[in-house]
């Protein structure tokens, strides 16, 4: 099993963390794992993305220009990246900001509205974790167990006591997402 | 402490390895995207447990000539930076090399000439293997292509040194540096306490005087010195040489690519499996001493060669020396730190099979 994976939004979305937690998360549960970010004039202020491979194999190109799932988090990364599915993909998008809707017939295309959610239960720190909730639920690679873990590992100790928030954050995650 | 496995990008894995190696001591200067490096060694602050020394000098030019100097006293010494940087401290490696004196120097590559860009690139390939500064002289040369190597090659790097009292670099880019990987760390080492009997460390009464310099003024001496150096560098070529191989063994066309241009073949070459061609990688490990012989004996039984470098194309000079006419080769690359996709890669071979 492969999940060639690219995360794309806005700098301070919490973009870059989610591919971490991840990654961190699929090492836990003995996979092969690499997190290649865009670093570099796109950080500053405008949009950032991270390729994340999770798999049982070596991993060769750690660069790739088609994905097993996309998700995306804002309009830019949405004319950027809905064509990289590969067909038979999936596409995991947050409506908020989205002024142009995904149109592929071939792929499969989940909505999630973290943003709103995050924002309604004044957590909007949180919200990366209610989209990696979606994935979870959608692409049920990475156990929640694990996830947890990865976060006591990602995050500097002083935030561990914002783990039971995040847990949260990821259930909702779980219930919020929807086939469009 | 024990052998370790991490989530960590390839400069800190480079950092936390010299630390667990050993090393004596690290003289750096900021730039992107190495800076990881020196704020990984801050942060660590080794000095306090092993006793390694961190600093962060003025400019490229003082760090080179800090390390100079604790190479001459026969210490574990290293400094790492990015191409632009490099090219400031070539002054120093080439007295490094003059002196035959061990160091590491780590260049994480980013696109030039000039400042260019912060993104990887693979355009210093010349520049590392072909000697860098003035003079006659190699670097021993490791390309790693995973966060993993980026934590092997410093320990690799270190004892090649030393063994040849040459100047060992590791020449990385960007996408390595910055990329996050799964790494097994190796058990801390101590530092070594061993006095060095061509070191600089203050003369005894025992002994005659050590002297370390890159000077000589009488021809005759130099150029015996010179013909010192390049057997040396024979002696690498005899026992340094290291690569890895993909599919090679019923390949009908070969990629030959290193560091992320070789993760970028290795995803290439599965696509092209499956449209059919019979495609394999030859990965070069160390590009000083250069696979030439591995390389020309393949060459009887491929079609063709094709080096794939984030360059206008400097690796397959070398592959051409290797294979001597024996085989098409031929270059692909992208530029100025745009990353060439897989799928590129194939479109690029099938040209390259058509003619």
């Amino acid at each position: 099993m492969t999940e060639e994976i690219i995360i794309a939004g806005f700098g301070g979305q919490g973009v870059l963390s989610m591919g971490k937690i991840m990654a961190y998360s699929a090492m836990m549960q003995d996979m092969e794992v690499s997190w290649m970010p865009s670093y570099g004039p796109e950080m500053r202020g405008g949009t950032a993305n991270v390729n994340v491979i999770l798999s049982d194999e070596r991993i060769s190109s750690p660069i790739l220009r088609s994905f097993d799932t996309a998700i995306i988090l804002n309009q830019q990364s949405m004319d950027k990246f809905e064509k990289s599915v590969k067909p038979g993909g999936t596409l995991i998008y947050d409506g908020n900001g989205i002024t142009r809707h995904p149109e592929r017939k071939d792929i499969t295309i989940y909505r999630i509205d973290a943003a709103e959610e995050a924002s309604k239960l004044k957590m909007q720190k949180m919200f990366n974790m209610f989209v990696l909730g979606g994935f979870m639920k959608v692409k049920p690679i990475l156990k929640t167990d694990y996830v947890l873990k990865g976060l006591k590992k990602s995050l500097p100790e002083r935030y561990h006591n914002l783990i039971p928030k995040n847990e949260e954050a990821i259930k909702r995650g779980m219930e919020l997402i929807n086939k469009v | 402490m024990e052998k370790e496995l991490r989530l960590m990008k390839g400069n800190e894995a480079i950092a936390e390895a010299a630390i667990r190696a050993g090393a004596d001591g690290y003289f750096g200067y900021p730039i992107t995207p190495q800076s990881e490096i020196l704020e990984y060694l801050m942060e660590a602050n080794p000095q306090a447990t092993t006793g390694m020394v961190v600093l962060q000098a003025e400019s490229e030019v003082a760090a080179i000539n800090m390390v100079y100097g604790g190479a001459a006293c026969g210490k574990k010494v290293m400094t790492s930076s990015s191409s632009p940087g490099i090219s400031l401290k070539q002054e120093g490696i080439t007295y490094i090399a003059g002196a035959e004196l061990p160091c590491l120097i780590v260049n994480v590559v980013r696109g030039g000439p000039g400042l260019g860009t912060i993104q990887p690139a693979q355009s210093d390939y010349f520049q590392a293997t072909k000697g860098g500064g003035h003079g006659d002289y190699h670097l021993l040369v490791l390309a790693p292509s995973s966060v993993q190597e980026m934590a092997d090659f410093v320990e690799l790097g270190f004892d090649l040194a030393f063994k040849y009292r040459n100047p060992a670099m590791i020449l990385s880019d960007g996408a390595i540096g910055q990329m996050m990987e799964k790494v097994w760390l190796k058990p801390q080492k101590k530092r070594s306490e061993e006095i060095l009997p061509w070191a600089t460390t203050g003369k005894p009464a025992t002994r005659e005087r050590n002297i370390i310099t890159s000077l000589d003024l009488d021809p005759a001496r130099q150029e015996k010195f010179n013909l010192k150096l390049i057997a040396k560098y024979r002696e690498m070529e005899e026992n340094e040489v290291r690569y890895e191989e993909f599919m090679t063994e019923d390949a009908d066309y070969i990629f030959v690519a290193y560091g992320t241009s070789s993760r970028i073949c290795q995803k290439a070459l599965q696509l092209a499996r499956a449209e059919g061609i019979k495609a394999g990688l030859l990965r070069p490990i160390t590009l000083f001493p250069f696979p030439k012989k591995r390389l020309n004996e393949l060459a009887d039984r491929m079609k063709g060669m094709l080096a794939v470098e984030m360059s206008a194309g400097q690796m397959v000079e070398d592959v051409m020396l290797s294979v001597n006419g024996k085989t098409r080769v031929s270059h692909f690359g992208r530029m100025g730190g745009m990353i060439p996709t897989p799928e590129e890669v194939v479109e690029n071979l099938k040209s390259f099979i058509k003619g």
